[in-house]
């Protein structure tokens, strides 16, 4: 890592504590994704289109790291992969390829770490607070699950649940006994968050975790989740489609275009300075707050291509008002020498890329 | 643990504190129980068939006499003559002794074949929708290889093949049952699977049987129970359907379908006794159908 990415480090809220968990030390990213790959096959009915088989590529080479402490949030449009690499992470269905690297240790192999112990390091928490419940199981049952089936005795897994009931804001005696059904969906949202931290995890994969609430109980859930990650010493994940909230609890943030990453960097520098003309784009397609400053026109044109099939070299081209010859014939790299820079995949961000306006983007 | 000094916010404690008290927390089951307290149709058929089985258990304290006695005088005798206070049948057997002695056998066709195809159904569909795939394949299209035969066709083709007798006849009808049971777990558990809480369960780390134990289970058997309990009288039905044509239980035992039949010689001597047995079929079966919609009412809501 170079001197540079170390001062571009993002600023975090929290002076780095010791977690006796911690093996990699402070510097060692907690986790790195390298070339993720994950294509879903469609197959052709039995009568028609046998034989010819096509893929989604829904997660198509993406390589990111998350620091340890800080929360990186995902963004992009409905579509673009989001929650495909948020159970691709979770290993909830398998990859393609790719590597995993949680803290220092690479995942499902012979020397690394194990699936079990991936998932007892990382949790997640789900977009649908209703679906995500057990409808038969008391919620603090529901929470003392997974410490159940990591080996903890009945009673301790009961204690576990009453004092997480605590710490999400719900009082156990009240809410312990209680049906997903007889809860709000902000309650049940803070069940999920507490479901998800039983394990004592380090990282949360949030996957549109506030987006089903109501803003004011969104704002409740989400200074509940600044506590839980100040208190817990936690990493996040966070996914979402709503920019502001991303900008709100993120230090860094990726912005996703069709299985790809575009750009990653430092959340201000990108909200104010965004450089890949998708990212420009999307961040301008929010809602200004003053009306006066509001646009008519939509910043971007179109629905993103087929994932089934999509264009060659740089996949945001056809939408792209600086598309040229170069982004059709090769894909620009994001480059990832150092993991924590503000990186970009545009041919306009590298000299002598051979695009017209090559170099013109200012990258520090 | 206080809440107060972690600037969690007061907006997040005024949540709580926002909310009415807490109403009285019920279990699944006990919610159900409740509802059906005050279904007093349910009940009133419910409480038909618990007399129905009550007497089907204690028919060798009450019947009066030997189902099996013939009595050469006393054939078709009315209703109330003498002793015999449902009368008698064709072969002078005291009717209120075959009826109680019959109401074990069908009861029993009734309740054994359902039990059995919900057991082995539930199995095969609860497997058949977790592991999907080939698996789901392989026993979903069996499933429709015996779902094609119209059901009385396919008993009483089992049972012809077979032979005659009790077991048989609880065989086939256990046969006939299994993969309409089989289909509405599979499609259960397809639902079930496929949301977000079987997803977390497995994100933490829990074994496959563990959360088919814990969560697939718990939301499949609901609509599986209230299914085989609609089955029962269509059970009783056919296994009368199946004494009648001869199939089920062999003469000199007792069985309402099998009464029915050989009774049907006499209908113009003595009508009311002839359609005693037919009487009972139908009590029955109608009990236990109007029961298994008030389950299935009481069941369904989730709130």
């Amino acid at each position: 890592m170079t001197a540079v990415a170390a001062a571009s480090r993002p600023k975090l809220d929290v002076a780095p504590t010791v977690d006796p968990r911690d093996r990699g030390g402070e510097r060692q990213p907690m986790l790195i994704a390298r070339s993720l790959k994950k294509y879903f096959p469609i197959r052709g009915g039995l009568l028609t289109g046998k034989g010819k088989e096509v893929q989604v590529k829904a997660v198509d080479d993406v390589s990111f790291a998350v620091l340890k402490g800080e929360t990186l949030g995902v963004v992009g449009e409905s579509g673009c992969g989001k929650s495909t690499l948020a159970r691709l992470l979770m290993h909830l269905i398998p990859k393609d390829s790719g590597e995993l690297i949680f803290d220092g240790e690479p995942v499902g192999q012979a020397q690394g770490l194990s699936l079990r112990d991936l998932r007892r390091n990382m949790q997640m928490v789900f977009q649908d607070s209703y679906s995500s419940l057990n409808p038969r199981l008391p919620v603090q049952e529901s929470i003392a699950y997974g410490a159940r089936a990591h080996g903890t005795s009945r009673g301790d897994a009961k204690q576990l649940a009453r004092n997480l009931l605590d710490k999400v804001g719900l009082e156990p005696d009240q809410f312990g006994a209680r049906y997903p059904h007889q809860l709000s969906g902000g309650q049940k949202q803070r069940v999920n968050i507490a479901r998800a931290l039983a394990l004592s995890p380090r990282m949360l994969i949030l996957d549109e975790a506030v987006s089903a609430l109501d803003k004011s109980v969104e704002a409740h859930v989400l200074n509940l989740l600044g506590y839980l990650k100040r208190h817990f010493n936690l990493t996040y994940l966070f996914i979402s489609h709503d920019l502001s909230v991303v900008r709100y609890i993120s230090d860094r943030v990726l912005v996703m275009y069709l299985g790809q990453v575009v750009e990653i960097g430092p959340v201000e520098e990108i909200y104010a300075n965004p450089l890949h003309p998708y990212a420009k784009a999307l961040l301008d397609s929010r809602l200004a707050m003053d009306p006066r400053e509001r646009i008519e026109e939509s910043p971007i044109a179109g629905d993103p291509p087929n994932p089934i099939n999509p264009p060659s070299g740089c996949r945001f081209r056809t939408r792209c008002p600086f598309a040229e010859s170069i982004c059709e014939a090769k894909a620009p790299a994001l480059g990832s020498a150092a993991l924590d820079e503000h990186l970009v995949a545009c041919h306009m961000a590298v000299p002598k890329s051979g695009h017209t306006k090559a170099g013109t983007l200012a990258l520090h | 643990m206080g809440m107060g000094n972690i600037g969690l916010g007061a907006a997040a404690v005024g949540e709580i504190a926002a909310r009415p008290a807490s109403p009285a927390v019920r279990g699944y089951w006990q919610s159900v129980g409740n509802r059906l307290r005050y279904d007093y149709v349910t009940l009133f058929f419910l409480s038909v068939i618990i007399l129905v089985a009550l007497a089907a258990i204690a028919a060798p304290l009450l019947a009066p006499f030997d189902p099996t006695k013939t009595s050469m005088i006393y054939r078709m005798k009315p209703i109330g003559f003498r002793d015999f206070a449902l009368g008698t049948d064709e072969l002078g057997r005291d009717m209120l002794s075959r009826l109680l002695w019959g109401g074990r056998v069908s009861l029993m066709m009734g309740l054994g074949p359902v039990v059995l195809a919900t057991i082995i159904g539930g199995f095969l569909g609860v497997v058949a929708g977790f592991v999907g795939g080939r698996v789901n394949m392989a026993i979903m299209r069996t499933m429709d290889v015996f779902y094609a035969f119209p059901s009385v066709l396919l008993a009483v083709a089992i049972s012809g093949t077979l032979g005659g007798g009790l077991a048989n006849g609880m065989l086939a009808l256990t046969l006939v049952f299994i993969p309409s049971i089989c289909r509405v777990a599979e499609s259960a558990t397809t639902q079930v699977r496929g949301l977000d809480f079987v997803e977390a369960a497995r994100a933490s780390g829990a074994s496959t049987l563990s959360i088919i134990l814990t969560h697939v289970l718990g939301n499949v058997l609901a609509p599986v129970f209230i299914y085989a309990s609609s089955l029962i009288s269509v059970s009783v039905l056919l296994a009368s359907g199946l004494s009648f044509l001869g199939l089920g239980v062999t003469p000199p035992t007792p069985d309402w379908g099998l009464m029915l039949s050989t009774l049907r010689t006499g209908i113009y001597v003595q009508p009311l006794v002839c359609a005693l047995p037919g009487v009972c079929i139908f009590v029955t079966s109608l009990s236990f159908n109007l029961v298994s919609d008030g389950l299935r009412q009481a069941m369904d809501v989730k709130s």
